[in-house]
């Protein structure tokens, strides 16, 4: 059975001229390429928008510092932002899902291959629309100049007469376009998982990454519409002097924020189900038993996506709106931690009992759990209004945010990289250097934004390029820049690692892991058909059945 | 080993699932309607806002003609999918044809709207909140009924070629609900800006 | 009633008080500035010395909030811990695969509906303090100000006392037995502002074309510091805030100096003629003058403030010639234009807003 779903390997072709090679990797429709040239190009931003974080960190390292002007340390702040989640985790979580998809759910390819292609070129697009504005964010009048309206643009500070020249339109354009690349992509996924499983996948034998793909896929169609609306009727303002957000007009910033923000919160829950996809397969792997509790895991899933959509306000509580709304948002965004929570027991209740591998991809999983939960328990914090009057606007939220995408997702993100990095390169990565990376990125992580809380609490707003002495900051933002430096030296040696085992690291195999969904019967790196008969599948561990014929899971599950 | 084979042979023959056309189409209308609900929750909340200018009770005229040359022309794409689903080519080309020529009737009317709102009435999208959302919930919807109405004509044209068989039905069923979406939508625009607005 | 909250609202629950007290000590201790505390005023941000009832019951809710968290960390946290240690594969493994547990309804079924219950006294608890604080009545002899936001700097208007004045806001003290709270409505003449003092309350934001409102009630003296919280561009990071609590006499005596009109003085005519001839007098108000514009601070009464460029740099003679002829070195990116003015009719304006007391 097995044997007939094993790809036969490919012979690697070294001799054909690199402009061939180039040539296939952008014309091609395949959903491997797309999602290594997905990962790729994050892998690249996330480079860049590190530099802008270092910028502003080494800046307010001492109060009233000089090394940048505040111009330059505004549009750094809107351009870090915006990069990180727009061309770095949407894109590098949309390259695994597209790798990973089809391969997990045993199909050649995404439902709608040449979509596929189109989606990621016109993200990639979009990024170097953005920043371009670098150099013609000003269009005529002068040097370039980046947008430096926030990541959320608020209006009405993205009007003509509060943003001159044309940085907020590269903002708007690019993300636009973007958007659609985001749009087309969800699209695929959504489709790909109800049309392309293969036979006896029914939705509750699919893995959890497919699961929570899925909704993150649902969720992109419902969330990222607004954004586009809003972006669109901005434009409508900036060029054809329209109203919609021009409060001398009688138009309403509220509104943009209504926008944004029901854009924006699901936003996150966009970026992190693929994260919880990632722990939802390797910590079961690594802890040798299958994931605790996966009906619930699903409705738990399911039940983020649903309510998700009903929080967006909570970003809103400084803003006057009346006490009833804001116990209204108050009251969702903690309904939320309620399925959020369930999936955290679920993955402990998966490792008890269990043999936990202390291997790179789980450690990575582990400091995601205790991160996740800090990050959690600050936004139930925040989630109750009057403690955010207080909070919001300040380092405070800074941190949790921080401590959510950096902490959890990208840790996560990390781990994923360990693990399927044998399948999609056919190398084994080193484990040494793997640990290196994770202990120092773990270090230079706590040391910024554990203690970035405190200058939050202490009153420190955000979005400040420089801050008053003696006011019980200073030793804070101090520690704070540090850890950006063991962060970098983290990056560097994760990034020395995959080159490296690239072209030294030991042959993978196809299993290395001794894992049980299907994409671990393909070889290492797959063939472009992915398998060479459509696998059947009767339970949720489809390998798990064919090495354990004896005891298969579909007899319990 | 041979019951596990039979129970795969069994799983397999019997295992269907929706077609990709189909759940992609529904999947990008539902990003679409979130986009159009933007749109009309603005201009739900400027009704009655605007600090000048022309209000909607002194230039809006009910466009009922446009209104039913647009909503039949979902009952024709119908009868046209219907035929070419029956193999019935020439109908399909015919029905297919009132289907864009009922929306190019359609595009027309609200060019005429517009043309007497701008010139006649001085209303632009920079007049005022009225203005900036009715062009722009109205114009949003205009362009996803010209974006269909190349769609259709890309249709015609290869129909026109012979290129279009029995076996295309499916596909001219997908894009049919595009255009019962644009339709859909348009019931909520008039509502919204002629009906609840005015 | 909004004075009296803070003392009869309920009889103190000495758990929650105890706890309380530790928390705050235990916060207390980790926020103090490292390098020690200066005792001079002003007083430093700190919503863990509250001075006025909504930032008191603001911190309230956030202990018993903290004190929850806190629990659920621990808990959980040792959960983690626990199963890290206690199943990591051993060394001498045998090799064959743990027992698969693939759920439990019970399990299951109690981890939701404890953390529900959780959720519900959080909500409770968080939406009375939001009602409180929101629905506060209006008691009569009330401080009413109207606050607008402006890049990068605050107007403070008295609309009853016939005072306008910038960045540096005037309240009495409110003592218990003599409630006199303040509240504030809060405008903007451009982008998106927000007024934070932790110590008073917690903040609200200043947006164009909505009107807002706030309410303090400090109950001792002294000069609280915050700032702008709403990114409002170039120069947010400078739009600083203070906010004088006064004794009601020291109240009553600045609205008299601040209703006065300006001073004006022979001896800096030079120095006027200059303000009133230049483009000053299109942004700066000055009463009593033909000065009345109104994109700037209000000057009658310049050198009765600490602080000028709100709140960025002391008021010195220094600093105000710095002001005039540079500001770009002060606040670079604020939309005070520099002036450009040779040195004598520098130090002439300069000499002559010195009297603007």
């Amino acid at each position: 059975m097995a044997s007939e779903s094993i790809a036969l390997t490919p012979v690697h072709d070294a001799s054909r001229p690199i402009g061939t090679t180039l040539h296939d990797w952008v014309v091609t429709v395949d959903h491997k390429k797309l999602g290594i040239l997905y990962i790729f190009y994050s892998l690249i931003f996330l480079v860049i928008g590190g530099i802008e974080a270092t910028i502003m960190r080494i800046q307010l390292i001492v109060p009233h510092n000089h090394f940048v002007s505040p111009q330059a340390f505004n549009r750094m702040f809107t351009m870090h932002g915006t990069t990180m989640i727009f061309f770095v985790a949407m894109p590098i979580l949309f390259g695994f899902g597209n790798y990973l998809i089809p391969l997990m759910i045993g199909a050649r390819d995404m439902a709608f291959p040449r979509l596929n292609a189109w989606s990621f070129w016109l993200t990639a697009f979009g990024g170097l629309l953005l920043y371009f504005s670098f150099i013609g964010g000003n269009g005529l009048y002068g040097a370039g100049s980046a947008p430096d309206v926030g990541w959320f643009a608020y209006a009405p500070l993205t009007a003509s007469t509060f943003s001159l020249g044309h940085s907020t339109d590269f903002w708007t354009l690019g993300l636009l376009v973007s958007g659609f690349g985001s749009i087309g992509t969800a699209i695929n996924i959504l489709v790909t998982i109800m049309c392309l499983r293969c036979p006896g996948m029914t939705l509750s034998k699919m893995p959890l990454l497919a699961w929570l793909n899925l909704v993150m896929a649902a969720m992109v169609l419902l969330a990222i519409s607004p954004l586009t609306a809003a972006q669109i009727m901005l434009s409508l303002d900036r060029f054809l002097g329209a109203h919609f957000f021009d409060t001398q007009a009688g138009g309403s910033a509220v509104l943009w924020m209504h926008f944004f923000w029901i854009f924006g919160h699901p936003e996150v829950y966009v970026l992190v189900l693929p994260a919880f996809a990632f722990a939802s397969e390797i910590i079961p792997v690594f802890s040798r038993k299958p994931i605790f509790g996966y009906p619930v895991m699903v409705a738990a899933t399911v039940g983020i996506g649903f309510v998700g959509l009903s929080v967006w306000a909570h970003h809103m509580f400084t803003v006057g709106m009346n006490p009833y709304a804001n116990s209204f948002f108050t009251i969702t965004t903690m309904v939320i931690g309620v399925p959020t929570g369930i999936k955290i027991f679920n993955w402990i209740g998966t490792m008890w009992g269990g043999k936990i591998i202390l291997k790179t991809p789980m450690l990575f999983c582990i400091a995601f759990l205790f991160q996740f939960l800090i990050a959690g328990l600050t936004g139930i914090m925040l989630s109750a209004a009057p403690f955010d009057w207080q909070l919001g606007n300040s380092y405070f939220v800074v941190a949790h945010f921080h401590y959510v995408i950096v902490g959890a997702i990208l840790f996560t993100i990390f781990g994923a990289f360990y693990y399927w990095f044998p399948k999609m390169s056919g190398r084994m990565y080193n484990e040494t250097l793997g640990k290196w990376h994770f202990w120092l990125f773990f270090i230079g992580f706590h040391l910024t934004f554990d203690f970035m809380h405190i200058p939050g609490l202490l009153g420190m707003p955000r979005r400040i390029y420089t801050y008053e002495p003696g006011r019980g900051w200073d030793i804070w933002n101090l520690i704070c820049t540090v850890g950006v430096f063991f962060q970098a030296v983290a990056i560097i040696v994760f990034i020395g690692n995959l080159l490296w085992s690239y072209f030294n690291g030991k042959s993978a195999g196809n299993d290395p892991w001794d894992a049980w969904t299907l994409e671990w019967s393909t070889s290492s790196p797959p063939a472009e058909y992915n398998f060479a008969k459509v696998p059947v599948v009767r339970s949720r561990r489809p390998l798990w059945d064919i090495k354990h014929p004896e005891d298969p899971d579909w007899k319990y599950e | 080993m041979s019951s596990t084979s039979s129970t795969a042979l069994s799983i397999e023959s019997q295992w269907e699932l929706p077609s990709r056309g189909h759940v992609g189409m529904l999947s990008l209308i539902a990003a679409e309607f979130a986009i159009f609900t933007i749109f009309v929750v603005a201009y739900l909340f400027y009704i009655g806002k605007s600090l000048t200018g022309p209000m909607p009770k002194d230039v809006l005229e009910m466009p009922i003609f446009a209104s039913i040359c647009l909503l039949s022309s979902s009952w024709t794409i119908h009868v046209a999918v219907k035929a070419l689903r029956n193999g019935k080519v020439r109908g399909f080309g015919a029905w297919w044809f009132a289907t864009i020529a009922l929306g190019l009737i359609f595009l027309i009317e609200t060019g005429r709207e517009w043309h007497h709102l701008i010139f006649e009435k001085g209303l632009t999208i920079s007049t005022n909140l009225f203005g900036t959302t009715y062009y722009s919930l109205v114009g949003l919807h205009a362009f996803h009924v010209v974006v269909g109405l190349i769609g259709l004509s890309i249709a015609m044209i290869l129909t026109l070629l012979g290129k279009v068989k029995q076996e295309h039905g499916d596909r001219a069923d997908v894009f049919s609900l595009y255009w019962h979406f644009v339709d859909v939508v348009w019931i909520i625009v008039f509502t919204v800006v002629y009906i609840i607005g005015r | 009633m909004v004075p009296e909250s803070k003392h009869n609202s309920h009889a103190p629950d000495p758990l929650k008080t105890w706890s309380f007290s530790i928390l705050m000590a235990g916060c207390l201790l980790a926020v103090q500035p490292a390098f020690g505390s200066p005792q001079a005023p002003p007083q430093m941000p700190n919503m863990f010395k509250p001075q006025s009832t909504p930032a008191d019951s603001i911190l309230h809710l956030s202990v018993f909030v903290l004190i929850i968290t806190a629990v659920i960390f621990v808990v959980v946290f040792s959960l983690l811990v626990y199963s890290i240690v206690k199943f990591r594969k051993r060394a001498d493994d045998d090799g064959r695969e743990p027992v698969p547990v693939y759920g439990s309804n019970q399990v299951e079924l109690a981890w939701t509906v404890i953390p529900v219950l959780i959720v519900l006294v959080l909500f409770f608890a968080t939406a009375r303090v939001i009602h409180a604080t929101q629905s506060a009545p209006k008691p009569p002899g009330v401080i009413e100000v109207i606050a607008i936001g402006h890049q990068f700097w605050w107007e403070f208007r008295y609309p009853a006392l016939g005072v306008v004045t910038a960045n540096e806001l005037h309240v009495p003290s409110s003592p218990p037995s003599h409630p006199t709270p303040t509240f504030i409505t809060l405008l903007s003449a451009d982008t998106d502002h927000s007024f934070w003092i932790p110590s008073l309350a917690g903040k609200t934001d200043l947006i164009p074309n909505r009107v807002n409102h706030m309410w303090i009630d400090p109950n001792e003296t002294g000069v609280f510091l915050g700032q702008c919280a709403q990114y409002c561009g170039t120069q947010h990071a400078k739009m600083l805030l203070r906010v004088y609590v006064d004794t009601p006499d020291q109240f009553q005596q600045w609205i008299r100096e601040q209703t006065k009109p300006a001073q004006i003085s022979d001896a800096v005519n030079e120095g006027r003629r200059i303000f009133e001839t230049t483009a000053c007098i299109n942004c700066h108000a000055v009463t009593g003058t033909v000065a009345d514009g109104r994109f700037g601070p209000d000057l009658t009464h310049l050198m009765s403030r600490d602080t000028i460029a709100s709140g960025a740099v002391p008021n010195t003679t220094e600093n105000l010639r710095l002001w005039i002829q540079d500001p770009e070195t002060i606040k670079p990116g604020s939309l005070m234009p520099a002036m450009k003015l040779n040195e004598q009719d520098l130090g002439a304006l300069t000499a002559y807003l010195e009297t603007l007391r």
